[in-house]
C-alpha cells in the first residue's frame, strides 16, 4: 500500500461515522433506481411467465385481477365460487381440459390447493420424494411449504381454522404427507396440494363419523326413526382420514354443485381457445380470462408506478449526490491547512490530490460495491421477497 | 553555509516587502530571527526552506541556490536537507503520534519507509518523552507533547538544517524550556544548523546568533554580519 493510500486509509477510519454516513446514502441513491428496476423486471417476468404459461381461467363474475392471483399465485384473497359442474361442461365441449382450483383454505401461511392429478403434470412439477397424492385426506407439499412448515413424506400438517372464534366453522384437518415436490421457482412451491374432494372436506361438505348402526355408537343416537337414525351432539367426528375410518367419509349433496374458485382451461389449439372464449364472451354466470392479459394490464400499472418511483428517487439521489459533493468541497476546504503542512514537509502536489482523491474514490468504491451486492441480492432474493410484500 | 543576497520579496496584492542585501548563517550554529508580527520573519524561513521563491535575489545552502532550482527539485531539497517545526505543530488529528512522527515517509515516495525508520522515530519519542503515547492521537496529547511530536517529525530525516518557527509560541514556561532543551541537545549532538524564528525574547540567550528584525525597515532589512557570524 502506498503512504498516500495509507494516510487515506487512516483518515476514513479515524472519520468512519462520517464516511459510513456518506457509503451508505452513496450506495442507497445508486441501489433504490437499479435494485427497483431489477426488483420489478424480475418479478414482471417471473408474474408473467406464470400468466403465459397459464392459457385460459374460468371463474365467477367480478375482479379477474382476483381471479388470477388467486388462481396462479394462490393469494389469500378468494375470489366467489363457481359450481364444480362448470368444469364438466367445460370438458364436454371437447375443446379443452379443465382443472379445477380451491384455493380458499391454508396451513398456516402456505395454500392449500385442492385440484385434480392434472395440475401436476400441466404445471410440470416432479416428486422430489414419495408419490402423489391418491385417496382423500392426503397431502403433497412444494418445497418452499415442506421447508416452512418442517414436514416430510409421512409426517402430517393441519388446516388452519379461518377464525379462531367461529366454533361453527370449518374444522381443522389433518392430513398426512404422501410426497414433497421438486423446487420449481413459482408459488407452487409453497402449496399444500391436496384432492379437490379433500378441500371439500375441509370446507366441511364432507365428512366422516362414528356407524351410527354400532352398538359402541349409541350415546350419539339422538333417536331411530325405522332405518333412519338421528346422531346428536356426542357422535364423534373425525379430523384424520386413515385407512380405518376413510370407509366412513361421505359428502352431502351433489359434487356437481361443489364450489371451486376457478377453473384453468388448457386449450386443444389457438382454434380451440378462440372458440372457448367466445363460448363463455356473454356468460351472465362465468368470465374466462387470459391470465397473460390480465398480468400485462396489472404489469402496466406497476411499471408506471415504478417509473414515477424511479423518476423520484433520480431527483433525490440528484439531491443527495449533490449535498454529498458539498461535503467533500467543504471538507477538501477545511483540510487546505493539512494539504498546506503535507506541501511543506515533502508531499508533492500529485501526492497530496492522490491522498484526497483516495479517500473520495473509497467511499465511491465502497458505495458502488455495496449498491452492486444488494442489487445482486435484489435479483436472487427480490423476487421471493416481492412475492412476501404483495402477499401472492 | 545559508546565504543570501539580494534579496526582495512582495507579496501580490500586499504592500508588504521583504528586502534583505546579505545575510549568511554558517553551518552548525544555532540563529534565532526575532522581530515584530509581520516583519518578515516567517516569510524569509520559507523562502531558505524554499517554500516560496523570492522576487529577485538569491538563496544558497551549502552550495545549493535554491533559487534557482524548479518547485520538483525544491521539493526534494526540502525532504533531504530541511526539517522543519511550526508554531501551531501541524500534526494531523487522524494519525496516531508514530504515524505523524513518521508522516514525511508516508507522502514522500522518495524516502522509503524501512524497519529502521520506525525504530528509529519510536526512539526519538523515547528520547523526548513521550515513547509511551506512540499509539496516542493528537487530541489526547498536551500542547508540549504535541511540540515534542513536531520535533521528532522534524528531525526524523536528520537534516542538516532545521527550521523552526516560533516553536515554543504556544507552549507555557516549563514545556517551553523542555522542548527548547530537546531542541538544543538534538542541534548540539547532530551538528545541525538552526534558524528558529521567534518573538520570545527571554530565549535569546541560547542562540549563538540574533538576526533583529527590528532594527531594520522592512524595505531595507540588512544582515548584521557582526551578530549573525558571531
Amino acid at each position: 500500500m502506498s503512504g498516500a493510500s495509507y494516510l487515506a486509509g487512516r483518515y476514513l477510519a479515524f472519520h468512519r461515522w462520517k464516511a459510513a454516513l456518506l457509503v451508505t446514502a452513496l450506495t442507497l441513491i445508486l441501489f433504490i433506481p437499479i435494485g427497483l428496476r431489477v426488483l420489478v423486471r424480475q418479478s414482471s417476468e417471473q408474474l408473467s411467465s406464470r400468466a403465459q404459461a397459464t392459457p385460459l381461467l374460468l371463474g365467477a363474475p367480478g375482479s379477474p385481477t382476483e381471479l388470477v392471483l388467486n388462481s396462479l399465485y394462490f393469494s389469500s384473497d378468494v375470489p366467489a365460487v363457481v359450481s364444480f359442474a362448470e368444469s364438466g361442461a367445460v370438458a364436454e365441449t371437447g375443446l379443452a381440459t379443465p382443472i379445477p382450483l380451491y384455493v380458499r383454505f391454508r396451513v398456516r401461511d402456505q395454500p392449500i390447493v385442492g385440484t385434480t392429478p392434472e395440475y401436476f403434470s400441466f404445471r410440470d412439477l416432479r416428486m422430489a420424494e414419495g408419490r402423489p397424492p391418491a385417496i382423500l385426506g392426503e397431502a403433497v407439499l412444494g418445497a418452499a411449504a415442506a421447508r416452512s412448515l418442517g414436514v416430510g413424506v409421512g409426517g402430517h400438517v393441519v388446516s388452519s381454522p379461518e377464525s379462531v372464534f367461529d366454533i361453527a366453522g370449518v374444522y381443522p384437518l389433518r392430513m398426512e404427507v404422501t410426497g414433497i415436490l421438486e423446487f420449481a421457482d413459482t408459488p407452487d412451491d409453497d402449496a399444500v396440494f391436496v384432492d379437490i374432494k379433500t378441500a371439500w372436506v375441509i370446507e366441511g361438505l364432507g365428512h366422516g363419523h362414528q356407524d351410527l348402526s354400532r352398538p359402541e355408537a349409541a350415546p350419539g343416537v339422538l333417536k331411530r326413526e325405522g332405518n333412519v337414525v338421528i346422531g346428536n351432539a356426542a357422535v364423534v367426528q373425525y379430523n384424520e382420514i386413515t385407512s380405518d375410518n376413510i370407509d366412513t367419509f361421505h359428502f352431502h349433496g351433489d359434487p356437481a354443485a361443489f364450489p371451486v374458485t376457478a377453473i384453468i382451461a388448457v386449450p386443444n389449439d389457438d382454434k380451440a381457445s378462440a372458440l372457448l372464449q367466445g363460448r363463455y364472451q356473454d356468460s351472465a354466470t362465468l368470465q374466462i380470462v387470459r391470465p397473460e392479459t390480465v398480468m400485462a394490464e396489472l404489469l402496466g400499472t406497476v411499471f408506471t408506478v415504478e417509473r414515477f418511483v424511479v423518476a423520484g428517487a433520480g431527483i433525490v439521489g440528484l439531491a443527495t449526490f449533490a449535498t454529498v459533493l458539498l461535503v467533500f468541497l467543504l471538507s477538501l476546504r477545511q483540510r487546505e491547512r493539512e494539504r498546506e503542512t503535507l506541501g511543506r514537509i515533502g508531499g508533492s502536489p500529485g501526492a497530496i490530490r492522490f491522498l484526497m482523491g483516495s479517500e473520495i474514490a473509497f467511499v465511491l468504491s465502497m458505495a458502488v460495491a455495496l449498491a452492486a451486492l444488494l442489487t445482486w441480492l435484489a435479483s436472487r432474493y427480490g423476487s421471493e421477497a416481492a412475492r412476501v410484500i404483495v402477499g401472492i | 553555509m545559508i546565504r543570501i543576497e539580494e534579496l526582495l520579496f512582495t507579496y501580490p496584492d500586499s504592500d508588504f516587502r521583504l528586502s534583505v542585501a546579505e545575510l549568511s548563517v554558517h553551518t552548525g550554529t544555532t540563529n534565532a530571527f526575532v522581530g515584530a508580527s509581520g516583519s518578515g520573519k516567517t516569510t524569509l524561513l520559507n523562502l531558505i526552506a524554499g517554500i516560496l521563491l523570492p522576487t529577485s535575489g538569491r538563496v544558497e545552502t551549502d552550495g545549493t541556490v535554491i533559487t534557482g532550482l524548479s518547485d520538483r527539485e525544491r521539493r526534494a531539497f526540502r525532504v533531504s536537507r530541511v526539517g522543519l517545526v511550526f508554531q501551531e505543530f501541524e500534526l494531523l488529528e487522524y494519525l496516531n503520534v508514530l504515524d505523524n512522527i513518521l508522516l514525511p515517509y508516508r507522502i514522500n515516495p522518495a524516502l522509503p519507509l524501512e524497519p529502521a525508520v520506525a525504530r528509529r522515530a519510536a526512539s526519538l519519542a523515547e528520547r523526548v518523552g513521550i515513547g509511551d503515547k506512540l499509539k496516542r492521537f493528537p487530541k489526547h496529547l498536551s500542547q508540549g507533547e504535541r511540540q515534542r511530536v513536531a520535533v521528532c517529525r522534524a528531525v526524523l530525516t536528520d537534516p542538516p538544517l532545521l527550521l523552526t518557527d516560533e516553536p515554543t509560541g504556544n507552549l507555557d514556561p516549563v514545556n517551553r524550556e523542555k522542548v527548547l532543551d530537546i531542541l538544543f541537545d538534538y542541534v548540539h549532538e547532530s551538528g545541525t544548523t538552526l534558524v528558529s524564528v521567534t518573538h520570545d525574547r527571554e530565549i535569546l540567550g541560547r542562540f549563538e546568533n540574533v538576526v533583529d528584525f527590528r532594527v531594520f525597515h522592512q524595505s531595507e532589512l540588512a544582515a548584521d554580519d557582526a551578530g549573525a557570524d558571531r
